[in-house]
Order: structure tokens, then C-alpha cells, then sequence
């Protein structure tokens, strides 16, 4: 039987969280308005104030977000809390190295945290269950996320972080885990190791709650089968809150967009006109509820299709596909988001023309990155210990960054395929 | 008493060590040593020539990256301990090589090192007061 976290919102009737939508929105444009002086004066630009969103109908008035505020408005310019009411940042990495940081209150904590416990009683999670978190903690909003949610269902709740395969794999054994929350990546390779380990028979897995990448359904029968667990998806972004923005129920059709506290809409990435639902476009959120960073219309950049077709799960908010690509060059690689542009600045502060191609693959079920450089003659020496330190530095200043490591290969000048002039610089090869 | 020896970057794929040589062959520049260092990636090819300028213009030409480096060319005896007797000399005086290669020659009846050290001045002057020679530019030309 279908369970529920906060079942009187989550199977609320579609006229009730309409209701809500409205209410909230309307306080929520007015409180951005007084409080936040960047925003405003986009609005003022386009010539809306307060008083023209009466409800989510007028949504469409209001300017769009994009990563590039959140980049100049760094650190606080988006800040609509004073920052002694603020708790927690969490960041994730920006488009030109600068990081988006984003702001909590304790109610935005609480919010996010139920949230992800709504994602966690989902897929079957209660306070009998134990909750093995190994997302990364940190700035990182896959740890403290699931983490939080995982208290508030009262599961016994495991900080394992990422990394460290053999502990992982001890205490999942030991402590009987039987919830895992990870990148579906490092479940396919736990997956792997547990088998390899003959130590099937020994977990009590149930369930997955598995996001912050993509992955296939091929994928997800294939962890599925080799854990014996069902695996669900997860959905979320740092500026929006973190992960359980939306969450998958035992359908697995889709994932549920907490509408109660998250408005989405779908635009024509090129137009940013509003297109109607089960149209393919670019994903944009409205927080409606949160306190200290309530972004308006924000464009994820994620490529999707909402449907409100009835689910046969009970819950009514309405549901977003897997994201289907991205309507930027963003990459996230190892679950962690990666941009041309940052690769670009590293090598342009570190004297090296911007010629390079990244090469994303995805081997035993992990992601590489591999970066090609074409070297230059103030890089080059001729022995090879000054080649190979200055590859060295290259490398990890690249991992500063980008947060993960990439393998640097130097190639011959000019030797990076350049089409109409202009070098391709991504090659994925990754079958998702 | 250095000469010059050109560094080209070349990239460990078939066929790259082929087109550079295609292309000194092209501008006849005879190569009189070489020597290659290689990496998993790439190799640095090291060359001795025959007009070392010209091969300089024609490579970056060609679009390679490359550079002119002094390095040492030290004249040994063409038999056995040769090369040992050059190296006891630079060991004893705490001179390390960043690295060397040889090539014997047809004319004269000796063989050379080329040696890359970090100071060359020092290295030739050690070497010249145990009685061995570094070649000139000259000399190296006339093989």
C-alpha cells in the first residue's frame, strides 16, 4: 500500500494547491520585492510590480532568473533574509568558477528536509528502516539533504558521505541498511562490488533513492536486479533547495514536483515563452515558500515534459519526465556540474590558449573525464619532468575547479577538430 | 662550446614520428642524432641537425610546437668504457644529466654524447680539465 510523508498535501485536490500556489506566490513576489533590490528592479525593467501577480495565471509577467544573476549577484545580491536569520549555505559550482551559493533559514531547511523525507516515505521508508546516505556531505546538497529527510521519517540514519567502498559495504552489511541514497553510478558500482564480494545474500536493501545524474532505465532495471531492491528517482538543484525539488513514487513514471512549495512551468528555451503542459522545454521553478533564497522563475537549463495525469500512486502534484538533456552546455559529470567555461578559465589563467575538447565517458558504470589540451610552446620543454609538472599543475588546478578529477592529455597544436572555426568542445559518449 | 639541438613535441599516435621526419626530409635537413623520450601520451622528440635554423623555421612552420636547446656534445673513444669514463668525470664533480644519448660517427673514429645538464660552462670545463673534448658547431657540421 501506497505511503505517504505529509499525505494531506501530497494528495491534496489540484483546486487546494492551486489555492496555496496563489496564496503563496502573491506574498512571495511581495516579499522579493521588498527585500530583494536585484530583483526588483528587473521587474521594474519589465514594468510589473506586486500588485499585478494576483495569482499563478500572472506568473508569466514576472522577468526570469538565470544562473548568470546568481553568478553577479554573488554573494548575497539575491539574499532576501537578513543574514542573522539565515542557518546554512550549501553551493554548488557556477558557470566561470564562481560558485552559487545559496542561503537557508531554518524554516528553508525544514521545507527541503521535508521534502526529501516525502521522496524517502515514497519508496517505502519508515522509522524501521535504515537510511544509508552516501551522497558527498558538504557544500554539496546530496548528503545534508537526504540526511534530513531521513530524520524527520525517523529512519536510523547512516552519514556514510561518499567514497570508501569497503566501509560502505561493511556497515551496510553490519547495520543492515536497508534504504540507499546515492548517485545512481555509485549504486551500480556498489552493486557490483556487493556480487563480486559474494555478499548478496548478507544486505537487506529494500529501496534506492538515486538522482543528482542521469541514468537510463536500462540502468535502473540493472541496479535494481542486482541489489533485488526497487530504485527510485530523485530530483532537485541548489538553487531551488537541493534534492527532493521532485521525487519518483512506486509508478516510476515521472517524479513529483512538491507543487506546494515549488511552482513549474515549461518555456520555449529560445522564446521563454510558457508552453502548455506535456510540451518538451526548458524546466523553470518559482519558490514559493522558502525564506532566504526565493528565486522567481528560475530556468534550470533542464530540458522536460510535465504531465498531470491522474498517478496511480494517489498523489496529485503534478509530474516531470527525467531530464532530457539541457538547453546549455552544462555537463554533470560524477553527479557534479560541470561547465566549458570553468575549463576555459583555468587555462586562461594559467597562460594557455582555450583550445581544448572535453571527452565524458562512462566506464563500469562511473563517469571519466578526460580533457585534451593542445600544447604550446611556452608549456613545452624539452624534458619530459618539466612537461609532465607543468601537466601536473593543469590537473589540479582543473580539480580545484571543477570539484572532480580529469585526466590531462596533451595533443599536437590544432589538432582538436574545429567545425565552421569554432572547436567542439564536448564529446559525451556516454550511452544514458 | 654548446651546440644546438631542436625538442619537438610529438604525439604518441601512429604516424606523427613519420610526418615530422617526412617533413625535415622534404627541406633535406639531415638529421645526425636523435633521441626520443616518450610518455603514455606523447613523446619529446631530440634532434641533432644538419642546419639547425632552417629546421627551427620549417617546423614551426609545419605547426609544431618545438624548441632549441644547448646541450653538450662530447667527444668519446668509439670502444668499450667510453662512455663510462665521461660519466665518472661529470658523477665525481656532483654534475647530474637530465638526459643523453649518443651516436658513433663514420668519418672520425669516435662516437658523441650529447648531454643535457643544467649548466653547461661548468659541465664542459670539468670535462675539459680530465682531458675530454666537447665538439663545436663546426665539428659537427664537417661529420
Amino acid at each position: 500500500m501506497e505511503r505517504y510523508y505529509q499525505p494531506e498535501i501530497e494528495c491534496a485536490s489540484r483546486d487546494q494547491i492551486l489555492a496555496w500556489q496563489n496564496e503563496r506566490l502573491v506574498k512571495q513576489v511581495k516579499h522579493v520585492w521588498d527585500s530583494v533590490p536585484y530583483y526588483r528592479k528587473k521587474m521594474e525593467e519589465k514594468g510589473v510590480e506586486p500588485g499585478d501577480i494576483k495569482g499563478v495565471e500572472d506568473l508569466c509577467k514576472l522577468p526570469f532568473l538565470t544562473k548568470d544573476d546568481l553568478r553577479d549577484a554573488y554573494p548575497y545580491g539575491l539574499l532576501a533574509t537578513p543574514l542573522k536569520d539565515c542557518v546554512r549555505i550549501q553551493s554548488t559550482s557556477g558557470t566561470t568558477g564562481r560558485r552559487v551559493v545559496a542561503f537557508y533559514t531554518q524554516h528553508d531547511i525544514d521545507l527541503w528536509e521535508e521534502c526529501c523525507a516525502r521522496a524517502i516515505v515514497a519508496a517505502g521508508g519508515t522509522n524501521e528502516d535504515v537510511c544509508h546516505v552516501c551522497y558527498g556531505y558538504g557544500l554539496f546538497t546530496g548528503g545534508p539533504g537526504l540526511n534530513g529527510g531521513s530524520h524527520k521519517v525517523g529512519c536510523l540514519t547512516l552519514p556514510m558521505s561518499s567514497g570508501n567502498t569497503d566501509r560502505q559495504l561493511q556497515f551496510m552489511v553490519d547495520l543492515g541498511s536497508t534504504i540507499l541514497c546515492c548517485t545512481p553510478s555509485y549504486a551500480a558500482y556498489l552493486a557490483e562490488s556487493i556480487n563480486e564480494r559474494g555478499l548478496r545474500d548478507k544486505i537487506k536493501l529494500k529501496a534506492g533513492i538515486f538522482g543528482a545524474e542521469a541514468w537510463s532505465e536500462e540502468m535502473r532495471r540493472d541496479i535494481e536486479k542486482s541489489l533485488g531492491i526497487k530504485a527510485y528517482d530523485i530530483y532537485g538543484l541548489t538553487e531551488i533547495s537541493g534534492p527532493g525539488v521532485s521525487f519518483e513514487c512506486s509508478e516510476q513514471t515521472g517524479m513529483h514536483i512538491n507543487e506546494d512549495h515549488f511552482i513549474a512551468e515549461i518555456i520555449d528555451p529560445e522564446t521563454g515563452e510558457v508552453l502548455p503542459d506535456g510540451s518538451k522545454g526548458e524546466l523553470v521553478f518559482t519558490s514559493i515558500t522558502k525564506e532566504a533564497f526565493p528565486l522567481l522563475r528560475y530556468r534550470t537549463r533542464d530540458i522536460c515534459v510535465l504531465s498531470r495525469k491522474q498517478c496511480s500512486c494517489g498523489r496529485t502534484h503534478v509530474k516531470m519526465s527525467k531530464p532530457m538533456g539541457r538547453s546549455d552546455d552544462m555537463l554533470i559529470i560524477k553527479g557534479v556540474n560541470v561547465f566549458p567555461s570553468q575549463i576555459e578559465t583555468v587555462l586562461i589563467n594559467m597562460g594557455m590558449p582555450a583550445n581544448y575538447q572535453l571527452i565524458v565517458d562512462r566506464v563500469n558504470n562511473s563517469d571519466t573525464l578526460d580533457i585534451e589540451v593542445e600544447m604550446t610552446p611556452e608549456m613545452f620543454s624539452d624534458t619530459v619532468a618539466q612537461v609532465t609538472n607543468r601537466e601536473k599543475e593543469l590537473v589540479s588546478a582543473l580539480k580545484s575547479m571543477l570539484g572532480i578529477y580529469a585526466r590531462v592529455h596533451l595533443v599536437a597544436p590544432k589538432s582538436i577538430a574545429r567545425s565552421e572555426g569554432k572547436a567542439v568542445r564536448i564529446i559525451d559518449k556516454r550511452k544514458i | 662550446m654548446t651546440i644546438q639541438q631542436i625538442s619537438i613535441f610529438v604525439e604518441n599516435k601512429a604516424g606523427c614520428l613519420e610526418a615530422v621526419m617526412s617533413l625535415l626530409a622534404k627541406n633535406d635537413i639531415d638529421i645526425r642524432a636523435l633521441s626520443i623520450a616518450d610518455t603514455p601520451d606523447f613523446g619529446i622528440l631530440r634532434i641533432i641537425v644538419s642546419d639547425t635554423d632552417k629546421a627551427a623555421k620549417v617546423l614551426a612552420d609545419g605547426g609544431y610546437v618545438a624548441r632549441s636547446t644547448p646541450v653538450l656534445a662530447v667527444e668519446i673513444a668509439d670502444r668499450p668504457g667510453g662512455m663510462a669514463e665521461v660519466l665518472g668525470v661529470l658523477a665525481k664533480a656532483d654534475i647530474s644529466l637530465e638526459y643523453t644519448y649518443a651516436f658513433i660517427t663514420r668519418h672520425t673514429g669516435s662516437a658523441y654524447m650529447i648531454c643535457r645538464v643544467e649548466d653547461n660552462d661548468k659541465a664542459a670545463g670539468v670535462l675539459a680539465e680530465a682531458g675530454i673534448k666537447t665538439a663545436t658547431r663546426e665539428e659537427i657540421d664537417k661529420l
